[in-house]
């Protein structure tokens, strides 16, 4: 991941602009603040999320690579996507144009017809919201830039799927020292831990909270959820950091759904990654959205001082 | 012999004799239970090719039928009766009266893509799930699941504008899947936001119902990328033998 991290493209994505409205409010004040630059994709359409895939892969790898194509055309070699479902499929666009003919040849011609260039691989890489802020800033600097640290707050990381499976469309991880892992994924955990955070030992880092199916198989995204949310109260954390807005959100919705419909409650509170960040480099609670969030975490940014 | 996994058995093929004598010995009863042998006449042979014609089938004659997939399986945590490997060794076999038993809960992979991770064969287990819902769908065995409801609603969406907006995507998955939108926990979630932040979330609805958002000049990408859907649909079609037809 070589080159300058510091000025990147921007593709917020659609859930972005609504219920993931906090997470591209946070990251663009997190950006601001250590001094990085992001510059939005112009007229950018929706990554096809995990739902036109189904109707047929091929429009989605379309879709996406349409994107890339308009980061190359504003002369970027980065576009950094801070939601995971499109994160992952500009990655598997980026794959399958590499390795699938047919792909290739259905971009090409969706390409031609809607009257733009078509993208080749290798023009643009993808990056997430996670590798911006380890390769642009680093752990070092973050913590010299903290102003309120996260004192100690019990964190549990939470990076959902589409962060690093399949492994394949993520030839840069698994690489050793200082690559992101896909069994284990870390970079979270370093940005936290140099914001004063103490993350606990969670074992459902990579656990599936059921958003492909939040509305369409709701029973059983609640229960995956609430899976989720009880081992990380287990392991004795008092927030759930999340980096994707379909994970985000689904948390929220089945934490409420999971009260109303099984009776079971529980307390633990979900940020996005960015709010925690943000907070700690000293941005009020309302610059980074924590009223856009569904669940209310006032009572503990109160007693840790922050906001 | 008494069976100690009874469960693993389904309960029709199990075999309990009130009076049962062989060769002078009393084998009547509970603790001589009979599992009735298997006899399969009537072979789909064209099954695994059909679902492998479809968009993710494409490998399932890869699979040496390790289990991994079963094993991995986010959804078989909650329900045992979603097996992954089990199905993959059905359709192999062509045995579909089998595979039509669980035909109801096959559309409900979650695509945490853990088989495609952990298996050694590339079969892409997830791409097979929905290549088989979909061959499930087109040859009338299911009605259209609400993972299919969705996700058509979601892909009109993006042909007309480009983009998608949640409250509209909501909204018309609950229509066309007969739900009513003033489900308790709904209620209780937007019910808790507008109390805690009433202007900022009535501001934000009003204008959402105004403002879609939208992809300017997209209407001849969205026609190319339909032209295609079309084309597929016709192809998927054809390769299960069915005559044309929409949606």
């Amino acid at each position: 991941m070589a080159g300058d991290m510091k000025k990147v493209a921007y593709y917020p994505g659609c859930a972005l602009e609504g219920t993931g409205h906090a997470y591209n409010r946070s990251t663009k004040e997190v950006g601001k603040a250590l001094g990085l630059d992001l510059v939005e994709l112009k007229n950018w359409n929706c990554c096809g999320a995990m739902e036109v895939k189904n109707i047929d892969p091929q429009v989605q790898t379309y879709l996406s690579a349409r994107n890339l194509s308009i980061a190359h055309d504003m002369g970027f070699d980065k576009v950094m996507a801070p939601c995971n479902g499109c994160y992952h499929n500009l990655k598997k666009a980026e794959y399958d144009l590499k390795n699938n003919a047919h792909a290739v040849e259905v971009n090409e011609r969706i390409s031609k017809k809607a009257g733009h260039k078509t993208y080749e691989p290798g023009q643009v890489e993808t990056i997430h919201a996670l590798d911006w802020i380890k390769n642009a800033v680093g752990e070092e600097e973050l913590s010299r830039r903290v102003k309120h640290s996260l004192k100690g707050m019990k964190i549990a990381n939470y990076y959902g799927c589409m962060y690093t499976r399949p492994r394949h469309i993520f030839p840069e991880k698994d690489k050793g020292p200082g690559s992101e892992s896909t069994a284990k994924p870390h970079f979270m955990d370093d940005l936290l831990a140099a914001a004063g955070a103490e993350n606990v030992d969670f074992p459902l880092k990579t656990a599936c909270c059921g958003g492909a199916h939040s509305l369409s198989d709701s029973d059983t995204s609640t229960k995956l959820v609430l899976n989720i949310l009880e081992t990380a109260e287990a392991c004795g954390a008092e927030v759930i950091a999340t980096e994707c807005p379909t994970c985000h959100t689904g948390l929220e919705m089945h934490q409420v759904r999971a009260e109303k419909v099984l009776g079971r409650k529980t307390n633990v509170k979900i940020l996005y990654f960015t709010q925690l960040l943000g907070m700690a480099l000293g941005l009020s609670a309302r610059r980074v959205g924590v009223q856009e969030n569904m669940s209310d975490p006032s009572d503990l940014l109160r007693a840790k001082g922050l906001g | 012999m008494p069976i100690h996994e009874k469960s693993l058995i389904r309960p029709e093929n199990l075999v309990v004799h009130d009076n049962l004598v062989i060769d002078g010995v009393d084998v009547s009863g509970h603790w001589s239970t009979f599992i009735t042998s298997r006899a399969v006449t009537d072979y789909n042979e064209a099954m695994q090719d059909e679902i492998a014609a479809l968009p993710g089938g494409e490998n399932i004659h890869r699979c040496w039928q390790c289990g991994s997939c079963t094993n991995a399986c986010t959804v078989n945590a909650v329900n045992p009766d979603f097996n992954p490997r089990y199905w993959i060794y059905l359709i192999r076999m062509g045995m579909e009266d089998e595979l039509l038993r669980d035909k109801d809960i096959i559309w409900q992979c979650v695509s945490c893509n853990k088989c495609t991770y952990a298996c050694p064969r590339d079969v892409v287990p997830e791409g097979v799930m929905k290549a088989t819902a979909h061959w499930l769908e087109l040859k009338g065995h299911t009605e259209k699941s609400p993972s299919t409801h969705f996700d058509e609603g979601f892909t009109e969406q993006i042909l007309a504008s480009g983009k998608i907006e949640e409250g509209r995507t909501l909204r018309t998955f609950f229509k066309r899947t007969g739900q009513p939108l003033n489900q308790p926990w709904l209620v209780a979630l937007v019910g808790g936001l507008v109390k805690r932040f009433p202007v900022f979330y009535l501001m934000r609805l009003g204008l959402a119902g105004v403002f879609r958002p939208r992809t300017w000049g997209w209407s001849r990408t969205g026609r190319a990328i339909e032209d295609y859907i079309h084309e597929r649909e016709a192809a998927n079609r054809a390769a299960l033998g069915l005559g044309k037809g929409g949606r």
